[in-house]
């Protein structure tokens, strides 16, 4: 091959590379498209009258067909339908339908909450994960040590098993309530954060890390860490070098919709936590029937996963395109 | 199946995980009939009670005992898990295989709506429906089997097309086996294991799903309860007594485990029996060394000029990886010298054990393997017991390795200027910029082009012949004495190659170092070496003067004879495989006795079979290790070797 061949094979990977962005982000826009109609559709079909039902059966007729006015809920289905996406691209989540707040400004308020939360666990997962997959990858290469594996395994197991609330549970009881160390409930300041991460980040830590183990076990047999070898580096250039920056990529792939399950799990952490976030705001209107909030609130959480998804992919696509690009071409 | 069973139930995981899910099913049989009463019924006796004999868990609002909630919940929760699972199972595994039958467009099709479905949490999913259902335990396992839907989904399609493309489904359509028989017999089973690994797994992450949505007071709603629900109460009064909170956790985590460690022992199985997993090194035992007593005459006297002191001297050198039925030797008992200043070539079969010799002469075995020799000495310091890492620290720059296929064996994630330029960086003891500048000079020195543009290139940005140049360069920049290249052309066309071949002859007369080259291909060999070491099966079984490939009748081993019998130039087409010898190398897994060529040799005697050959000195100058040898100058004479008759 000559050089001026590998530059129009990266041109042409170029293109596949745009047509790849082009087809995951009209894919996730058919995606955003289902969700708005179902929110849509819950809004109106939730429970026979979802007016009726949030503001209670002791509530006046003359108010409740007030608020159905207000929501436009008397309009042809249609109507609402368009009316509803043309608010959407306005801002417009919709309204409470119990205080006829807007969602919007909900959002804004909980939102940075949430995501702090659930960023700061995402960072703390790889920080803690990949390492430590990597190291046990490097103790239980080859055949030895089999009872590291076992213990390992076991270990990890065992801790993914623990769901994130029940975890919230126990460090409340022994950090909060029976050390007094750390402040029980809320956003108060850089020590309430700690808790909540713990809580959120330790099982997907678990998970994350047995990924990371058998990606590390795979790239530690790759050639080029036999080269590595052969220059005689010392053994830390070997793996944070040549071996870690390969195996991230693999890890990342698998472990990738890691983030916006995280963003799930943070719905229930914020609930033992009493952490301000839109999961508090969510759960608290399923249980007060207020669709009108869990219709925004579910759009909100739909299109944070969709578009966290959406960023993993391409930037795992443009980490990955040189060697994706070597199968192809 | 009996082997099968047995293999299973050796996995201490596994008899855990099945103990564990025996007393859970006797739990969810027999709890709600025996406490089931006594658990629902308030007592306001007994309101609100911590932990005491009587109530190991306390009582709760109503003034029911706790622990007995938590028993009779078993039920509940492990019902609900295993219909979601199972409902979502059929859904998912009904849609997956469906795509099949309508074609690629509609497979591709799917796919992608498969892969949008699975990116939204199971969480989430799970609350937007229990919004349109309301919420309640049949809510909370639709909810639930619809997020398990679409992995199901993409499993059917996996394997699907993995069975469907299959030779032994083919074979079996080929033979008019019918069709239901073809599903018994093939289809199912390929499937039916993957299938019931993942329903395990998933049972136990419904549990933990189901039981987060029961603590968020979605999921399961009073009266009834479940471990979530149970959770969820005790947490409320989490101030008062906190073991209330504890007891249906510990609950919830052991049926989650339980599963999933099922689940996992499962699938270990299978793979296991797919790709054969080494057995363990207890049970695997000590390595296996070269047999031969240490006292033998040193079997390497007389190659290379006996004058010079050896730069390399390898003696009884035997390499072993654990396998799945034990050791497999790949090299047994090789030996051989190499003189300051020569190329040796190697050559063999692939799976003659060349390379791995070369590597674990250059302590670059993979990790695992068991690398043993009586002797071991590079440039008068001894390597003999060291192990990989300290021998390697011993060898430093000295040893410079060429490797085989260009495109794996560069790091893609560095810059090739960096990957050249860290060996003077660490071992030389130079600055960034200098060492940056030696990465430069030596990537200029084997021709490549605008070598200070290329040095910031990514290896994916070179074609294939600068890439193996660049690797020249690499084994070139620490001043090796000795080089190993390892099938340094085999990847490149056969312009490519000349000038690879050209470059490594040049680099090695300008530096003065020796190098052993390892190749399938006796021309490569031609073209560059002094000497070549012929290796069948492990073993070396002839050292000879390049020069006598030429006059395949000098030749004594019938290997080598036949290996050379069309001795190819660079120009024949060698994408057909060399030599066609009748028969399969020997299975190294097993011991071998006598000479490993015996099934394919033409002049194998009974002697051949029973005894092992070593090499040993050939009036053709080199060494053979064959009770036969071939080149019938003058009549063997040499005591212990039988005549071959005429
Ligand atoms: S030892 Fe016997 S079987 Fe082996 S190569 Fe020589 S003649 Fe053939």
């Amino acid at each position: 091959m000559t050089p001026s061949t590998s530059v129009s094979g990266s041109r042409r990977g170029g293109y596949r590379w745009l047509g790849f962005l082009l087809r995951r982000t009209g894919r996730m826009l058919v995606a955003m498209w289902v969700i708005i109609t179902v929110a849509f559709l819950v809004l109106r079909m939730a429970g026979g009258d979802p007016v009726r039902s949030a503001l209670g059966a002791t509530a006046d007729e003359s108010v409740v067909q007030a608020r159905r006015e207000m929501l436009g809920l008397n309009d042809p289905l249609i109507v609402q339908y368009f009316d509803y996406l043309a608010g959407l691209f306005r801002g417009d989540l919709g309204v409470s339908i119990i205080t006829g707040r807007s969602v919007t400004e909900l959002v804004s308020h909980r939102l940075p909450a949430t995501l702090e939360l659930a960023g700061i666990a995402f960072l703390v997962v790889l920080l803690v994960a990949v390492p430590v997959g990597l190291g046990i990858a490097i103790i239980t290469q080859g055949n030895g040590r089999r009872g590291v594996e076992t213990v390992f395994t076991g270990v990890t197991a065992f801790i993914a098993a623990i769901p994130e609330y029940l975890l919230g549970v126990v460090l409340v009881i022994v950090f909060a309530i029976t050390l007094h160390a750390f402040p029980v409930a809320g956003r108060t300041g850089p020590a309430s954060y700690l808790l909540p991460v713990i809580a959120l980040s330790v099982s997907a830590a678990a998970s994350i890390s047995r990924i990371a183990r058998i990606e590390a076990l795979q790239t530690l047999k790759d050639d080029y860490v036999r080269t590595a070898r052969s220059k005689r580096l010392p053994a830390w250039m070997v793996y944070f070098r040549h071996a870690l920056p390969n195996m991230l990529t693999a890890t990342l792939t698998i472990g990738g919709t890691l983030l916006g399950a995280m963003i799930a799990g943070s719905v229930l952490v914020e609930q033992v936590f009493n952490w301000p976030g839109l999961g508090m705001a969510f759960v608290g209107a399923i249980t007060t029937k207020d669709y009108g909030i869990v219709q925004g609130l579910a759009l909100v959480y739909a299109a944070i996963i969709l578009v966290v998804n959406l960023l993993v992919d391409l930037v795992l696509s443009l980490l990955d395109r040189r060697t994706s690009l070597l199968e192809t071409s | 199946m009996t082997t099968r069973r047995s293999a299973l139930s050796r996995q201490p995981m596994a008899i855990i995980a099945v103990c564990m899910l025996g007393v859970l099913v006797l739990l969810a049989v027999f709890a709600p009939v025996v406490w089931g009463d006594k658990a629902v019924a308030a007592d306001p006796d007994s309101i609100a009670l911590p932990l005491s004999a009587e109530h190991l868990l306390g009582t709760d609002k109503l003034g029911r005992d706790i622990l007995l909630r938590t028993l009779v919940a078993t039920r509940l929760s492990l019902v609900m898990a295993i219909a979601a699972t199972l409902i979502g199972a059929c859904i998912g595994l009904l849609l997956g295989a469906m795509p099949a039958v309508f074609g690629a467009r509609a497979q591709r099709w799917f796919a992608s709506v498969v892969s949008t479905w699975l990116a939204f949490p199971v969480l989430l999913v799970a609350m937007l429906t229990v919004v349109l259902l309301g919420p309640g335990a049949t809510t909370a396992v639709v909810a639930l089997a619809l997020t398990m839907t679409p992995s199901f989904a993409r499993l059917a399609q996996t394997l699907s097309s993995r069975v469907g493309g299959s030779e032994f489904l083919a074979a079996a359509r080929m033979l008019g086996v019918s069709r239901r028989r073809q599903f018994t017999r093939y289809v199912l089973p390929n499937i039916a294991e993957p299938v019931i690994v993942n329903v395990t797994t998933s049972i136990g992450g419904g549990l933990l799903a189901l039981s987060s949505l029961s603590f968020l007071g979605v999921g399961v709603q009073p009266p009834d309860f479940d471990w979530g629900r149970l959770l969820s109460e005790g947490f409320g009064e989490v101030y008062n007594s906190p073991v209330a909170a504890i007891g249906p956790g510990v609950t919830v985590v052991f049926a989650g485990l339980a599963f999933s460690m099922l689940g996992e022992s499962l699938a270990a199985h299978l793979r296991n029996r797919e790709h054969g997993k080494a057995l363990s090194p207890r049970r695997l035992g000590p390595a296996p060394v070269a047999e031969r007593p240490a006292e033998t005459p040193s079997a390497t006297a007389t190659d290379c000029a006996e004058t010079i002191v050896p730069l390399l001297e390898v003696d009884g050198l035997s390499v072993s990886f654990p396998g799945p039925d034990g050791w497999i030797r790949p090299v047994q008992d090789v030996s051989f010298r190499i003189a300051p200043g020569e190329i040796v070539g190697v050559v063999g079969e692939s799976g003659s054990g060349k390379s791995v010799t070369m590597m674990s002469v250059a302590q670059l075995a993979p990790a695992g393997a068991a690398v043993t020799a009586r002797r071991l000495r590079f440039d008068g310091e001894d390597l003999t017991g060291l192990t990989p890492a300290a021998a390697g620290k011993v060898l430093g720059t000295r040893v410079g390795v060429v490797f085989q296929d260009s495109l794996t064996a560069l790091n893609p994630a560095l810059r090739v200027g960096t990957q050249l330029a860290e060996i003077p960086r660490v071992h030389g003891a130079v600055g960034r910029r200098q060492a940056h500048e030696m990465a430069v000079r030596a990537l200029d020195d084997v021709q490549i082009p605008d070598a200070a543009h290329r040095a910031q290139q990514f290896p994916h940005e070179f074609s294939g012949g600068m890439r193996q140049r660049a690797l020249i360069a690499m084994s070139q920049i620490g001043s090796p004495s000795l080089i190993i290249a390892d099938e340094p052309t085999t990847a490149l066309d056969v312009t490519v190659q000349r000038r690879v071949l050209a470059l490594l002859r040049r680099e090695c007369a300008e530096s003065g170092a020796a190098a052993i080259v390892v190749s399938h291909d006796v021309a490569v060999l031609a073209e560059l070496c002094q000497r070549v070491l012929v290796m069948y099966a492990g073993r070396v079984v002839e050292d000879v003067d390049i020069a006598l490939l030429a006059t395949p009748e000098r030749l004594a081993h019938p290997y080598t004879r036949a290996l050379t019998a069309s001795l190819p130039d660079l120009d024949t087409d060698r994408t057909t495989p060399l030599v066609t010898i009748p028969g399969e190398p020997p299975d190294l897994s097993r011991p071998i006795t006598g000479c490993a060529f015996a099934a394919r040799c033409a002049f194998a005697t009974e002697l051949c079979r029973t005894e092992t050959p070593v090499p040993v000195p050939h009036r053709h100058g080199g060494r053979v290790a064959c009770w036969h040898p071939q080149d019938a100058i003058a009549p063997d004479t040499t005591p212990g070797r039988e005549e071959v008759g005429a």
